[in-house]
């Protein structure tokens, strides 16, 4: 799947590395490695199916295709899609978790709504 | 035979490499029903947040049941653990065996007296040799007092090609078995690894008879036995 086109949308490309601490007002696709820390409150994250991240993470909402090494917290949904493999602790108010996807860690559900996505 | 297993691969995974235009079948799912699943059934009844433990493949149904009844849930596949190339060593005689220090330092890191109730399904009847006791014994710690296991055995009427399933709870006391099939495409693990040797599938490495399964249990206060139909016998120890 290739990375989303849009104005509004920040992107980490395959290529890039970036340790550090994270943090922004817009949307952002990761497809690269990320070490760290990453924050964008009112905002989602997606890491693409090459994004490897190995940080805390919190967002409105998460989409995950690739690797992600750390906690997860969202305001709002975390979708876990096949080809994800997530290592950490997942707290959100939503989750959804396609067939596939590989997930070693806690889920916390506030307001419990979780949907399943059936592999496609 | 390689290509029909392809086709429950590519299906299974929903991936679309090598693609050959055959048709595709979906990869069966068995119901059962299991009294083991049938006594926890009251324990999660109960409106005290628990702390589940899931020592299968990544189940959403799993994730689901739990969380709507405001449960916490721990996923960890330890199948898939077990099979870190990392892992070999070499016992004193020489044979190839697993590092259960190792696996021990990288999974099942709870706090002690953690989980109100761990999910082993058949985990110990798949998993290598080297790993059951050690994983066993870390399960009894991170259990709390009172805390129950439920895991599956196969009955000697089982044969050595028995399939290893996943399961999916459907309701209090049923389960889904989606039988586990072969993988031949490289596969990122938990530690970034690529696997290789998840292509080959689960064997069953043995069959427990009940004293074998008393003596494993050893440690725990009490223990239960199910005996079902499908040549599997239910395990329910309370620590």
């Amino acid at each position: 799947m290739s990375a989303p086109v849009s104005a509004d949308l920040a992107q980490i490309g395959k290529s890039v590395v970036i340790k550090g601490e994270l943090s922004g007002s817009e949307d952002l696709y990761v497809d690269g490695q990320v070490e760290g820390s990453i924050a964008l409150k009112n905002n989602s994250l997606t890491v693409g199916p090459n994004g490897q991240v190995k940080a805390s993470v919190e967002a409105k909402g998460i989409v995950i295709q690739g690797k992600l090494e750390g906690n997860v917290q969202a305001s709002d949904r975390v979708e876990l899609r096949k080809s994800a493999v997530v290592t950490g602790d997942i707290s959100t108010q939503r989750i959804s978790i396609e067939e596939g996807a590989y997930l070693k860690g806690k889920v916390d559900i506030s307001g419990a709504k979780v949907e399943k996505v059936s592999a496609r | 035979m390689a290509s029909v297993t392809h086709n429950f691969m590519k299906l299974f995974r929903g991936s679309s490499s090598g693609t050959q235009g055959e048709v595709q079948q979906v990869p069966q799912k068995l119901t059962r029903r299991s009294s083991g699943l049938g006594e926890l059934a009251r324990v999660w009844a109960s409106e005290t947040p628990l702390c589940v433990l899931d020592l299968g493949s990544t189940s959403p149904a799993n994730i689901r049941f739990f969380t709507e009844k405001e449960h916490k849930i721990y996923s960890e596949d330890l199948l898939v653990a077990s099979t870190e190339q990392g892992l070999l060593t070499k016992d004193e005689q020489g044979n190839v065996v697993l590092d259960s220090r190792k696996f021990l330092a990288d999974n099942l890191l709870y706090p002690a007296a953690h989980f109100d109730v761990v999910l082993c399904w058949n985990l110990p009847d798949y998993l290598d040799e080297s790993l059951v006791r050690p994983v066993m014994g870390r399960l009894w710690s991170v259990l709390k007092p009172g805390g129950m296991l439920l895991a599956f055995f196969h009955t000697k009427d089982a044969g050595p090609d028995s399939p290893c399933y996943r399961f999916h709870i459907v309701e209090k006391d049923i389960l889904e078995m989606q039988r586990i099939v072969i993988r031949r495409e490289a596969r990122r693990g938990p530690t970034g690894a690529v696997h290789t040797a998840i292509g080959e599938g689960f064997r069953l490495q043995r069959v427990f008879n009940n004293r074998h399964i008393e003596t494993l249990f050893r440690d725990f206060a009490s223990i239960k036995f199910f005996l079902a139909r499908d040549n599997v016998r239910e395990v329910l120890v309370v620590r």
